[in-house]
C-alpha cells in the first residue's frame, strides 16, 4: 500500500524526524489561512498523488506571497497531473500540501528498501539529492552508498558511520545524519514499510537534516497489525475495480487489451496473459480467482471483467486441483444466467473432474460458450473470437 | 528415488484441526503420506483424523519422531510456527500459508538456516514425490511417476506443467512449489543441486515468474553445475511494470526482474525455454529424446 507525502511526514514527525511545517488542504479557499498558520514568507504548494515526478508535471509550485499560495492551490487542485509514473491518463489531484520554505545548504538522497537478494533491508544514501536515483545508479553508481541492515541487530552506529564516511560528510553533519538515519530505520522496521525514499533530503543552514520529500510503501501482508496506517489508505488513488475484487478474495489488475481472462492461480493467470499475446491478442486484465475457485468467485469474476467495456471475449482457464471442474462448470452456467455476459466465453477446464465438466457445458448448449481442449486451443479460440467481435 | 520427502517421511501437520489443515491432511493421508500426527495449541491429547494432536511441535517430535512438517497456520502466526518447527528439530518444513509479513519471514528464515533445516514456501503448494508422499495441496493424480523433477514458483502452473509432462509420455520424480513471496525458504539452486544428485531424475523443469532475481541465480548455477537437461518457463512476459501480479513477489520493480532478462539468462545457460506455457510438455519431450 502507498500513502501520500503529507501522511509519510506525519509518521516521520512521530519519530522526531525533522520535517518542514506543513498543512494538507482540499479546497483552494483554505490555502491562505493554512499558509498564514505555517508562517514565513515563502511556501511550496505540492500536489498529493501516489506518483513521483510531480514537480516536472507542474504539480509543485513555489509561492512568494499569500495570493500566489491561493492561486497555485486553485490551479493544482482539480488538475489532472501526468508524470512518468502516472501513465497517460494521469491522476486527478484532490489534495495539496502547503509547506513552509526551508533554507537549503545541500541536497541528498536517503532511502530504505528490501533487498530481495540479500533478503534484508538496505539503506541507500547519496550526495546527488534531487536527481532521479535510478539515473544516478545507472550513470554514477559510485555516488550511492549502500549498507545492508541485519534485522536481528537493527541499525547500529557503524551503519551510520559507513554511510556518512561514504558520502564524505564533515563531522558536524555526521552526528545529525546518524540520528536521522537511525530514526528512519525505526520508521521502516516498526511500521512494516517496504520502501522509504526521501529525495531530496536537505541539509539546512544550521547543519540539520530535514526531509523535504517523503515516499513510503508498506507490506500489504502486515497491514493487519497497523490499523493507523491502513486508515491512511486513499481509495481515490486505487483502481476501484481492483479494490472491489480484493473484497471477494480476487486479485485483479486492469490492462489495456480486449481479451478478458479468468484464471485460478497467479502463475497460471500471468501465463494465460502471455499466451493470449503470443496468439496475437491483447489481454484486458490479470485475474486470479484463487487456487480454490468456487461458483461464487467465478460469478464475481465475470462481473468485474465485464465492467471493462473494451472486453470482446473472455477466456476462462481453470486447472482444477482441489477444486472440482464440474463445480466450476455449474458456476459458469449460473453466472451466465445471473449476469448478462454478452461476449463469447471460451472455457478450458482441466484437472479434477474435467470430463464431467465438459459434459455439463455441452448439455447446457449455451450459444456464447466455446469449449477448449487445452491451454493453446483456448488461447487461439479466444483471440479469434475477440477479433471477430464488433 | 525422489528428493527431500518419500514414503518414509514422518509428517506432522501444524494447524491440524483447522478447516484448511483438516481438509488437506485428509487428502495427504488418502494419497498415502505418512502423517503421524498434528499440532494445535490447546487441543493436545485429542485424536483428529485418527491421529494424535499435540500442543507443541516439540512434544509431537518426541512422541512420533516426526522429521517433516506442513504448516496451515494463519498468516499472523505462521512465522512463529515455522520457527517452532525448526526449534523442535524438524528437518523439512513446508509452509503453505499465504500472506505472511515480509519482516516476519526475514527473521524466521535466518533462524531456520541456523538450525540447518529446509523450509519450502511460504505461499506455496508444497511438495510431492510421485506415488510416495504428497505433502501439500496439489491434486495428487496429476503427478504420475517418472523421471522429471519440477521446481516452481507457482501452484496451478505446476499442475499445468506436470500434466503436460505426463501427457507427453513422461512422469515426475518430485515436484516442489517454492512459493511466490519476496522471501522464501528454499530457492531453485538448492533444489537443482538435489535433482542433479538424484539418479532417477533425468531432466528438470523450472517454472519462474517476474520479480526478484532467483531465476538469474538459477541460470548462473545451471551453467556451472548442472549436467542434466533443464527446461524452463517464465510467466509474466506481458505483465506491466510496477504492478503486483497476485503473488507478493511478482512485481517488476525499478525495471528489474523482467521475464525477458530471465529468459535470456536461462537460454544463455543452455536451458530449453518453452515459448508458451502450453509448450512445457513438448519442450521436455524434446530434451528427453535428445538425451
Amino acid at each position: 500500500m502507498n500513502i501520500h507525502e503529507y501522511q509519510a511526514k506525519q509518521i516521520f514527525a512521530n519519530y522526531n524526524i525533522p520535517i518542514p511545517t506543513g498543512k494538507m488542504i482540499k479546497r483552494a479557499e483554505d490555502a491562505k489561512t493554512a499558509a498564514q498558520e505555517i508562517g514565513g514568507n515563502i511556501w511550496a504548494v505540492k500536489a498529493q498523488i501516489h506518483a513521483g515526478g510531480r514537480g516536472k508535471g507542474g504539480g509543485v509550485k513555489l509561492a512568494r506571497n499569500l495570493e500566489e499560495v491561493e492561486k497555485y492551490a486553485s490551479e493544482i487542485l482539480g488538475m489532472t497531473l501526468i508524470t512518468h509514473q502516472t501513465g497517460k491518463a494521469g491522476k486527478l489531484v484532490k489534495k495539496v500540501y502547503i509547506e513552509g520554505g526551508v533554507d537549503i545548504q545541500k541536497e541528498f538522497y536517503l532511502g530504505i528498501v528490501l533487498d530481495r537478494t540479500a533478503e534484508i533491508p538496505v539503506m541507500m544514501a547519496s550526495t546527488e539529492g534531487g536527481m532521479e536515483i535510478e539515473k544516478v545508479a545507472a550513470e554514477t553508481p559510485g555516488k550511492i552508498v549502500k549498507i545492508a541492515i541485519d534485522p536481528l541487530i537493527g541499525f547500529q552506529g557503524f551503519h551510520a558511520r559507513e554511510l556518512a564516511f561514504g558520502m564524505n560528510l564533515p563531522k558536524i553533519q555526521t552526528r545529525s545524519f546518524s540520528k536521522f538515519a537511525k530514526a528512519l530505520y525505526e520508521v521502516y522496521s516498526k511500521n512494516d514499510a517496504s520502501l522509504i525514499e526521501i529525495n531530496p533530503l536537505i541539509l539546512n543552514e544550521e547543519d540539520q537534516f530535514v526531509a523535504l520529500d517523503a515516499k513510503m510503501n508498506f507490506d500489504d501482508n502486515a497491514l493487519f497489525r497497523h490499523q493507523s496506517i491502513e486508515a491512511m489508505r486513499d481509495l481515490n488513488e486505487e483502481e476501484p475495480t481492483e479494490t472491489e475484487a480484493k473484497k471477494y478474495g480476487l486479485s485483479y489488475v486492469k490492462l489495456d487489451g480486449n481479451v478478458g481472462c479468468m484464471v485460478n492461480g497467479a502463475g497460471l493467470a500471468m501465463s494465460t496473459m502471455d499466451i493470449i499475446k503470443y496468439e496475437g491478442g491483447e489481454p484486458a486484465n490479470f485475474l486470479d480467482v484463487g487456487g480454490a475457485a468456487s461458483a461464487e468467485t467465478v460469478a464475481k469474476g465475470f462481473e468485474i471483467i465485464l465492467e471493462d467495456k473494451n472486453v470482446k471475449a473472455i477466456f476462462v482457464n481453470i486447472f482444477g486441483g482441489i477444486v472440482r471442474c464440474d463445480r466450476i462448470a455449474k458456476g459458469i452456467l449460473e453466472a451466465t444466467k445471473k449476469t448478462e455476459v454478452g461476449v463469447p466465453l471460451v472455457v478450458r477446464l482441466d484437472g479434477t473432474n474435467a470430463e464431467e465438466a465438459a459434459i455439463i457445458l455441452d448439455n447446457a448448449d449455451i450459444e456464447i460458450i466455446i469449449t477448449a481442449s487445452d491451454l493453446a486451443d483456448g488461447a487461439k479460440k479466444v483471440v479469434s473470437a475477440a477479433k471477430g467481435a464488433k | 528415488m525422489s528428493i527431500l520427502v518419500n514414503k518414509n517421511s514422518k509428517v506432522i501437520v501444524q494447524g491440524f484441526t483447522g478447516k484448511e489443515g483438516t481438509f488437506h491432511a485428509e487428502k495427504c493421508i488418502e494419497y498415502g503420506t505418512n502423517i503421524v500426527g498434528g499440532v494445535t495449541p490447546g487441543k493436545g491429547g485429542q485424536i483428529h483424523l485418527e491421529k494424535p494432536v499435540f500442543n507443541t511441535v516439540k512434544k509431537a517430535v518426541k512422541e512420533t519422531n516426526a522429521d517433516t512438517s506442513i504448516i496451515f497456520v494463519p498468516p499472523a502466526f505462521a512465522a512463529d510456527a515455522v520457527m517452532e518447527a525448526a526449534d523442535a528439530g524438524i528437518k523439512v518444513i513446508i509452509c503453505i500459508t499465504e500472506g505472511i509479513p515480509v519482516s516476519d519471514m526475514m527473521i524466521a528464515k535466518k533462524f531456520v538456516d541456523s538450525k540447518k533445516a529446509i523450509l519450502l514456501g511460504p505461499n506455496c503448494p508444497g511438495i510431492i514425490s510421485a506415488e510416495e508422499a504428497k505433502i501439500g495441496i496439489m491434486p495428487g493424480f496429476v503427478f504420475k511417476k517418472g523421471n522429471v523433477g519440477v521446481i516452481s514458483k507457482s501452484g496451478t502452473l505446476t499442475y499445468e506443467a506436470a500434466n503436460q509432462v505426463v501427457q507427453a509420455g513422461f512422469g515426475i520424480t518430485t515436484a516442489i512449489g517454492i512459493g511466490g513471496d519476496p522471501i522464501i525458504g528454499t530457492t531453485f539452486i538448492d533444489l537443482l543441486k538435489l535433482f542433479e544428485q538424484d539418479d532417477e531424475t533425468k531432466a528438470i523443469v523450472i517454472i519462474g515468474e517476474i520479480g526478484g532475481d532467483l531465476e538469474m541465480q538459477a541460470a548462473k548455477y545451471i551453467k556451472e553445475n548442472i549436467s542434466k537437461p533443464v527446461v524452463a518457463f517464465i510467466a509474466g512476459q506481458t505483465a506491466p511494470k510496477g504492478k503486483r501480479m497476485g503473488h507478493a513477489g511478482a512485481i517488476i520493480a525499478g525495471g528489474k526482474g523482467t521475464a525477458q532478462e530471465k529468459i535470456e539468462a536461462l537460454k544463455d545457460a543452455g536451458v530449453a525455454v518453452a515459448e508458451t506455457p502450453a509448450k512445457i510438455g513438448e519442450t521436455v519431450a524434446k530434451v528427453m529424446l535428445k538425451r
